[in-house]
């Protein structure tokens, strides 16, 4: 069916089948690869994209439940204050092995540090389970969550 | 100079795996390799170690791996895999330091498979370092007398009256200087200085070898999702295809129905993959793929299919019952491989004697990115795009699978989202390959669900470890007796193939250099009823998890501190000739340039303990544990602090690892690599476990085959890196971090509960 989804501030028109994942139509059908297929199953977070500002696994959310809500996938992150934060500090701390997982967990911190400016160890184990990092970047993460949260603090 | 990109001429085709086939395996070529020594002895050949006994070997020519461009831009091409290791950075950032090149202007380009034009590009064994640091040293060096002998020229003053710094030559006395963009045309008709006598920079004057500041190649590419993995690969009219492959291995399709598949929407046809007779090697295993528009259309498809297969002699393999195997093989007599004094005889003596044994389950990897691959066929020329961490290999596997001539086969290397090991073989690509052939040439590309991921791998193989010991007046042990049985990975080539190699019992088992007058180890036969590959530190994972589990048990048998008893173990600081110790394998090293260094071990136990406290009162329920092991070319020891609580979950506060790498290229990356294996030795702890039952694997995703999460990582992993000249050769460092992490932990458990672990995986909670 013809659908039209707002992705990264724009509207776009698209063909799928209305139970077809949101992260096959941003990967295929859009080109939009930075969600990343991780499991299927909403398992992992490797697909994290944002909708209605909120964190949303793309491999198990039918397209058509998100037609016309804001979406935005990592490649629009630094238009944002914090997604900018986020990926700054990301490389200051050397956060990627691989890399795959990464654009789910930046994703998944950005949505954090919206919601939660400083946010406590314990916070940070809340927000980020659903991420998995096969690398084991894990410590790094906590690390670069709270550099960026600094960051946003000392620079309204 | 260039770095252009033509497909090469043939190579050995000879790989790792070969080589680790070893003696018991194949014939020719592998066994001059193993036995090289002998042969050198006989007067025929010198024996070849290092990069030098790799196929392809190490090229130096920077006319294939260094271009500079009129904007000052340099390009420098890598040709080993980036899977996480952060190569693409380390290797650059080699050559651009001996270049003098800015790194901000550095760009990477990533080879194609071609080890005729660019050397061995196998990247496994944690070798992409330890082989390739002094050629690509002496590449940027090169390049950069070329320059310079440009410039000479150009003002008509001898080469020693020019010095290239920092991308430009200057003439001493103050001419106006040259940049390399200016230069490069020029430097390209310079002759390219032979290997001994290119000029290297001293230590002191690097400006990118070992500091720690360096920008990683990828990390703007990755934070904003422009970095390109082997499932992002897009091309026109591609088509997307999800393979229904036999759940036994070996099985073969019967009978399919493809109506169903074929309504729909989005699926274009269903073919059929041929499937090989055993052993497995790295062809594809077979099945029907379901081709759609879409990689939704595709799984749906599948899940349409109705298939019947045959499932073959595998079908009654069963995990649980393989175990009661193993157990009894460990327990009988089997093949003698090293035997030092009489350990038969010694065990029998007076006194404590222990015994345990020890069992590790199957292992997948579960990279985060699962297989892909694309490939297209073009006027009779293959093109692959596929993450794989040995190009070569799948070139030569596409060139037998298609009957082309290698020349007709390219395989572009993609960022590998991480491999671990799983991607050293390449039957996904060699899916698509023979899948676009089917369709015509069309673009496919291959999608491997997580659930294909976990039921498909080449498995790390199960393991069930004995070892006995007594022990003397002074608490040491006077005899060892160690059997290790475990399928080897050499089933997945041969045919029948039984029990650990020389290369895999030469990981962490044959040479423990203990102040042991007895020592007998022995490898029993045991088969392989799956695909056995290679998983991060491999063999060295169960090895070490019993030998430095033993330890701790023989240390409290005595009444003894566990770090002081390892350290009496070890005995005074020396160099020990590996083949003192029965191993001819070394991890294909020079004995006398790779000792195994008893002095290095104590020192990062030594660190280790030191950093973490160790012998601090600790709150009841929590403990500290210690292991130590030395596997490619490295030492590596941890101390972890675990804490159990009543109701027997685990959590580990606290890690420290020290390590001894030799020289650090890039001590970031090194310090990420440790972090990393210390969440994956956590992680195969407490969750590791495949399991098979009627020949089928019985997990499938990450509910069933979980992973350590963020909320269970360490608060604290302290990593400490010892210092160390250039002069000492390099060590591993992507693998030997794992090894010692699984046995700190449960020598930890036991410290804080009196329980001892025996068997992983942990579970959530002890049971
Ligand atoms: S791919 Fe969506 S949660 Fe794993
Ligand atoms: S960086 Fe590789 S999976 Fe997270």
């Amino acid at each position: 069916m013809p659908l039209t989804l707002r992705i990264n501030g724009r509207f776009v028109a698209v063909e799928a089948h209305a139970d077809t994942p949101l992260l096959w139509v941003l990967r295929d059908e859009l080109g939009l690869t930075g969600a990343k297929f991780g499991c299927g199953m909403g398992l992992c977070g490797a697909c994290v994209v944002h909708v209605d500002g909120q964190p949303v696994r793309a491999c198990v959310t039918p397209v058509s439940a998100v037609q016309s809500r804001p979406i935005t996938t990592v490649e629009n992150i630094s238009a944002d204050r914090v997604g900018r934060a986020v990926q700054d500090a990301w490389l200051a701390v050397g956060v990627p092995q691989c890399g795959y997982c990464q654009a789910g967990q930046i994703m998944s911190a950005v949505a954090l540090l919206r919601q939660t400016p400083q946010p406590s160890d314990d916070q940070i184990d809340d927000a980020m389970t659903g991420n998995i990092c096969r690398c084991g970047t894990y410590p790094r993460i906590r690390a670069a969550i709270h550099r960026a949260a600094q960051h946003l603090r000392e620079t309204p | 100079m260039s770095a252009r990109h033509d497909a090469g001429q043939g190579s050995s085709g000879l790989t790792r795996r070969a080589v680790l086939q070893g003696v018991a395996a194949v014939g020719g070529l592998v066994l001059c390799l193993h036995e090289s020594g002998r042969i050198a002895h006989a007067g025929v050949a010198p024996p070849k170690y290092g990069v030098d006994a790799e196929p392809g070997g190490a090229v130096e020519n920077p006319l294939i791996f260094v271009a500079i461009h009129p904007d000052d831009s340099v390009t420098i091409t890598v040709a080993r895999p980036e899977m996480g290791q952060g190569i693409r950075t380390s290797l650059a950032l080699v050559v651009a330091d001996e270049l003098d090149a800015e790194w901000e202007r550095v760009r990477v380009v990533q080879a194609p498979g071609d080890q005729a034009r660019y050397g061995n590009q196998d990247t496994d064994g944690s070798r992409s370092m330890r082989h390739f640091f002094q050629p690509m040293r002496r590449v940027g060096a090169a390049a950069r007398m070329m320059l310079e002998s440009a410039a000479a020229a150009h003002w008509g003053v001898p080469v020693s009256e020019v010095q290239a710094e920092r991308q430009r030559v200057s003439r001493r006395g103050g001419e106006p200087s040259l940049t390399y963009g200016e230069l490069a045309e020029a430097a390209i008709r310079e002759s390219v200085p032979a290997p001994d006598r290119v000029k290297l920079k001293h230590p002191g004057q690097f400006r990118y070898i070992g500091k720690l500041s360096t920008r990683a190649i990828d990390g703007a590419d990755i934070v904003s999702g422009r970095a390109r993995y082997g499932i992002d690969t897009r091309l026109d009219g591609m088509l997307y295809a999800v393979v229904a492959r036999p759940a036994v291995l070996g099985g073969k399709l019967v009978h399919y129905d493809a109506r169903a598949a074929l309504a729909v929407p989005g699926v274009v046809r269903v073919v059929e993959i041929a499937s090989h007779p055993q052993p497995p090697r790295s062809y594809p295993l077979g099945g029907v793929a379901v081709l759609a528009h879409n990689t939704w259309a595709a799984i749906k498809g599948r899940e349409a299919l109705t298939i019947q297969w045959h499932d073959g002699p595998n079908a009654k393999f069963d995990s649980q019952q393989f175990q009661a195997v193993l157990e009894q093989a460990v327990r009988h007599p089997a093949t003698v491989v090293r035997d030092d004094g009489d350990a038969l005889t010694a065990l029998r003596g007076a006194g404590t004697r222990l015994e345990a044994e020890y069992y590790l389950p199957f292992l997948a990897h579960a990279s985060m990115e699962p297989p892909a691959a694309t490939a297209r066929i073009v006027d009779g020329h293959c093109e692959v795009w596929a993450p794989v961490q040995d190009p070569q290999g799948v070139r030569d596997l596409i060139t037998g699978l298609l009957g082309m001539k290698e020349s007709d086969v390219t395989v572009n290397v993609t960022l590998l989202g991480g491999a671990f090991g799983r991607k050293s073989l390449g039957d996904f690509a060699g899916e698509a390959a023979v899948l676009s052939k089917a369709m015509g040439g069309t673009p496919v590309k291959v999608m491997w669900t997580r659930e294909d991921d976990i039921r498909h791998d080449y498995y790390q193989a199960v393991a069930m470890e004995r070892l006995e010991a007594r022990l003397g007046a002074d608490g040491l042990p006077v005899a060892w007796l160690h059997r290790s049985a475990s399928p080897t990975e050499d089933a997945t080539f041969v045919a029948g193939a039984e029990g650990e190699d020389d290369g895999e019992y030469g990981m962490g088992m044959i040479n423990v250099p203990f102040q042991i007058p007895n020592i007998r180890l022995e490898i029993p036969k045991v088969p392989a009823y799956t695909r056995i590959g290679w998983f991060r530190s491999v063999y060295n994972i169960a090895h070490g998890f019993a030998i430095q589990s033993f330890i701790d048990e023989l240390a409290h048998a005595a009444g003894r501190d566990p770090r002081d008893y390892l350290l009496a173990l070890l005995g005074p600081s020396r160099r020990v000739d590996p083949r003192t110790l029965s191993d001819q394998w070394n991890y294909g090293e020079s004995p006398m340039r790779y000792p195994l260094d008893t002095g290095r071990w104590r020192a990062v136990i030594e660190r280790a303990t030191r950093e973490a406290g160790w012998g601090r009162t600790l709150p009841k329920g929590r403990g500290l544990g210690l292991a130590a092991t030395y596997s490619f070319m490295s030492y590596a020891a941890a101390v972890v602090e675990a804490e159990v609580d009543s109701a027997g979950r685990i959590t580990v506060p606290r890690v420290d690892i020290a390590f001894d790498c030799g020289p650090q290229v890039n001590p970031d990356r090194v310090r990420a690599q440790l972090e990393g294996a210390c969440i994956m030795g956590l992680t195969l702890a407490k969750y590791g476990s495949i399991t098979f039952k009627g020949g089928r694997v019985q997990q499938s995703n990450f509910d069933d085959y979980a992973l350590l999460r963020l909320p269970e990582a360490p608060r604290e992993i302290h990593v400490h890196v010892l210092e160390s000249s250039f002069d000492v050769p390099l060590g591993g460092v992507g693998e030997p971090g794992l090894p010692p992490i699984a046995p700190a932990l449960a020598n930890a458990i036991f410290a804080a509960t009196g329980r001892r672990i025996r068997r992983l995986p942990l579970g959530e909670k002890l049971a």
